[in-house]
């Protein structure tokens, strides 16, 4: 193999930036982050990338590649033709901080709102026993490595800077399904999903399960069950009744 | 300089990996205002590479088991070049550190009891290793994140203030230890993506910041582990202890090119993958050592039935210690018996179902589909040795993690020494982070508890590290950063890698001198602002000391014994195992002191029978413990 790829990389800060034309060397077996490290250390020594892992386990490289929310390091060469020009971007949805560095601290706040895994008050440390078919649903949302692609690929929030404050966004809504299926949580999470991390505003498109490295069924699996959990719960005569008698503060 | 950010904390984690991580919740959790500097984002940490599991003895799969078998397995992996006292509180803690985990919300993989499962790995007796899949690392550090944050919820229904008593600093890299009298006083660091700097004031600091492997070309290792610890403890005074053992890991990714080093876990082998080369033999029978002998299948039959009866067979020889399995694999290739891209064949496809592989090895599975077109449920791998693990670090108190010689300076998990002797076991790792990682929580809280008045930092003692830091700007030389890095990596792959013989180590030496006049030249174009080339050049001098430390050890162990092969000197010798290496930083140069490894106890002595303490401890030292005899 062996040739010179057509690579555009946005270059810029917060302030404004271009996309920048290079010409680098690819070899065989090559992602795209292996050649965006070529141009770095060859070309733009001051390229700022974010990188941890090159296998995919870290999340740490997501970027738009041609449009797409993509890690680099899982977007081999031969996937673009030899002369296909190969734009790649930082990812939409977060403020770029340099280069294809964004600011992503948006979704560790996300992670903050939402209340941590409460435990049995009654079990001591090695007495959880809990069922393989049990922890397998929460085990797949478990899988996620964090890339925010979800989170940049989602409408709600992608074009709608305003929606950011109200909507937690698949990756989270997403971790309050995980921690509503574990098996031994003992808090009710369903109307906080809804009330204040915005499960109402996902209209189930399914652009984050189609972008997910991890290939979690996000939507089928965590949001609708989630909507469905929500539902049951609002609607349920015994849960309306039980909640009318006892008046619990929340309401 | 006031016009740099200043930070005061009781302690200041460096590192944000399983054993950093573990550290701060401890030191929270005695009360003390802590500070988190993590490389990259939170959460991204090389722990998230690991794969196989955490070694505990739990006995939820084999009820034999319990800490002096793991304690046991620990010494023989090591070839008791460990520091038993570290050995012996692993084997004890690591359960209840797992089980703490499921109390954060960690969901391991389940026996029908429910229970969490336990998985066979190399040199351990029974199956040990509490998993997740093939993604037990990403449990791990996000079990612990989510830790971190619960506690910070906790702090902020108090305080109003999520950051209150313990926050997390991202993307920030540490580039000296400040001292004063002799004692810790803080770090200067700076923000990677601003450039600016930033002074932690803090009386207690520990070091969490993993491994060396991207020293050598061929690793498993990520960006970040540049032996930032290693470096920052000997600047600061302290010792390293047996850099020469490095392990190897036996199975890497050999192709393509661009992902040669990635990790292929060892549980392809203890779920059933067997090791080939191109003639089609399962060449590990023809490498059992004397030592191991009678603890390993001679048959491929025997080998097979070990898989469902563990009890009455022996296991097969590719679950061998690691170091065994990566000499055993470069050594069929230098015999010719290799494959297409110089590694060996490691083989699920034929052993198991598709169903199965993908199942229990989805990362894997899907890890050689994206990066190599490679299909694992109908073709093998093609594995070789890379990089993976250093057992040598930091030189510490066992039960508290103290640094010898720094008082203030803490150290937990790959950049503390002593804990894996000369190699370490799969599945030990995540629990040293645990283990280790909360005594030196532990540690620094007691420490900072006995302080009388804080330290305060001169501003000279900022100013010598603002000099170091900015130096790569400032210097008139034309060296570029990333092309001396590769230099660095050829070399010490190519010199002081998986065998090592004098006249190669000591070129080594001879080029890490040149090379460290060439760093000095290093020049660096553009601004403070998220640059790599800058980063990197720091990165460069923790590389090089780190390096040179690895090669005098390397030069001095006369033998061979587990991460530290010499081709001069292929045999184990009893004389040296009562030996650590130290290392120390002269300010040019690094220095070597020999310095004896303490005797286990005879109650822990007396966990092994006498034939097998004969094959690691000289005549004399039986003596001592009273075994002596017959």
């Amino acid at each position: 193999m062996g040739y010179l790829a057509k690579l555009r990389v946005w270059r810029g800060d917060k302030s404004g930036g271009q996309l920048v034309d290079h010409s680098v060397e690819v070899s065989e077996g090559e992602v795209v982050l292996d050649i965006i490290h070529r141009l770095q250390a060859t070309q733009a020594p001051d390229l700022a990338v974010r990188w941890n892992c090159k296998a995919g386990k870290c999340g740490s490289c997501a970027a738009e590649i041609n449009g797409r929310p993509r890690l680099m390091c899982m977007t081999r060469m031969n996937t673009f033709a030899e002369d296909e020009e190969i734009t790649v971007t930082p990812m939409r949805t977060f403020p770029v901080i340099k280069d294809l560095v964004t600011d992503v601290s948006f979704n560790y706040e996300k992670a903050r709102e939402v209340p941590a895994f409460d435990p049995p008050k009654d079990l001591a440390p090695g007495e959880y026993r809990m069922a393989q078919v049990d922890v397998q649903r929460s085990q797949e949302f478990r899988k996620c490595i964090e890339c925010f692609m979800c989170q940049n690929v989602c409408h709600v929030i992608r074009d709608h800077e305003d929606n950011k404050e109200a909507f937690s966004g698949p990756r989270f809504l997403m971790r309050i399904a995980e921690l509503d299926m574990h098996p031994l949580d003992q808090t009710d999470r369903k109307n906080m999903a809804q009330e204040e991390h915005g499960l109402g505003m996902c209209n189930i498109t399914k652009c984050c399960t189609e972008v997910c490295p991890e290939h979690i069924k996000i939507t089928d699996n965590a949001i609708i069950p989630m909507k469905e959990r929500v539902v049951d719960n609002k609607y349920d005569p015994l849960v309306w009744l039980g909640r009318t008698i006892t008046r619990r503060k929340s309401d | 300089m006031s016009q740099i950010e200043r930070h005061q904390y009781d302690v200041v984690i460096i590192g944000a990996g399983g054993a950093g991580l573990r550290a701060a919740i401890e030191a929270r959790a005695n009360g003390f205002k802590t500070a988190i500097i993590c490389k990259s984002l939170f959460g991204k940490a090389h722990t998230v590479m690991a794969e196989g599991g955490i070694a505990a003895s739990m006995g939820n799969v084999n009820s034999n088991d319990g800490w002096k078998v793991h304690f046991r397995d620990t010494m023989r992996g090591g070839k008791f070049q460990n520091q038993w006292r570290m050995a012996e509180l692993h084997a004890k803690e690591s359960p209840d550190r797992v089980w703490e985990l499921e109390t954060y919300g960690a969901l391991f993989d389940r026996t029908d009891e429910g229970k969490i499962s336990q998985r066979n790995f190399g040199g351990h007796e029974y199956p040990r290793l509490a998993h997740v899949g093939d993604r037990t690392g990403l449990e791990l550090i996000r079990t612990m994140q989510q830790k971190i944050v619960s506690l910070q919820q906790e702090d902020f229904r108090e305080s109003g203030d999520y950051d209150a008593r313990m926050k997390v600093f991202a993307e920030l890299t540490v580039v000296e230890i400040l001292k004063t009298d002799g004692k810790v006083s803080g770090v200067l660091a700076y923000y990677r993506e601003t450039g600016e700097y930033v002074v932690f004031e803090a009386p207690a600091v520990v070091l969490a910041t993993g491994g060396i492997g991207k020293s050598f070309k061929v690793t498993s290792n990520s960006w970040e582990g540049t032996g930032d610890g290693h470096a920052l403890a000997l600047r600061a005074g302290g010792n390293l202890m047996g850099m020469e053992f490095i392990q190897f890991h036996p199975t890497g990714m050999v192709w393509p090119p661009s992902v040669k080093g990635i990790l292929v876990t060892e549980s392809v082998r203890g779920d059933g993958g067997v090791l080939k080369n191109s003639e089609g033999r399962r060449f590990m029978f023809d490498y059992i050592p004397a030592v191991f002998k009678d603890k390993y299948a001679e048959t491929e039959e025997e080998a097979d039935r070990w898989y469902t009866d563990a009890d009455n067979n022996r296991r097969p020889p590719e679950l061998l210690p690691r170091d065994e399995v990566a000499r055993a694999i470069n050594s069929e290739v230098k015999a010719g018996r290799g494959t297409p891209h110089g590694g060996v064949y490691l083989d699920v496809s034929t052993r198991l179902s598709a169903d199965v592989i993908k199942r229990r090895l989805p990362s894997m599975w899907h890890q050689f589909k994206e990066l190599a077109d490679v299909d694992i449920t109908l073709q093998p791998m093609e594995v070789g040795p890379t990089c993976h693990y250093v057992m040598g670090g930091v030189q510490v108190d066992p039960d508290s993690g103290a640094a010898t010689g720094v008082p203030g300076l803490f150290a937990a998990g790959e950049v503390a020494g002593g804990m894996h002797g000369s190699n370490r076991l799969g599945g030990n790792s995540l629990s040293d982070l645990l283990v280790f990682g909360r005594r030196a929580g532990v540690g620094a809280a007691e420490y900072v508890k006995n302080l009388g008045a804080r330290p305060s930092v001169p501003d000279s003692e900022i100013d010598r590290a603002l000099a170091i830091a900015n130096a790569p700007f400032e210097s008139n030389g034309e060296e570029n950063p990333y092309a001396l890095h590769a230099e660095l990596q050829q070399m010490m792959n190519d010199l002081v890698g998986i065998i090592r013989d004098e006249a190669e180590v000591q070129e080594a030496l001879d080029k890490l001198e040149v090379l460290k006049e060439r760093a000095a030249k290093v020049k660096v174009a553009g601004t403070r602002q998220f640059n790599t080339g800058w980063h990197l050049a720091l990165d460069l001098w923790n590389m090089l000391l780190v390096s040179e430390a690895v090669a005098k050890s390397a030069l001095e162990r006369k033998e061979s014994r587990g991460g530290h092969t010499r081709n001069d000197y292929p045999t184990m010798d009893a004389n040296w195992r009562k030996w650590n290496l130290l290392t120390k930083w002269n300010g040019k140069n690094v220095e070597l002191i020999k310095e004896e490894n303490p005797l286990m106890p005879r109650e822990l002595a007396e966990l092994f029978d006498v034939e097998e303490l004969k094959k690691y401890l000289l005549p004399e030292e039986l003596e001592q413990l009273g075994m002596g005899g017959h």
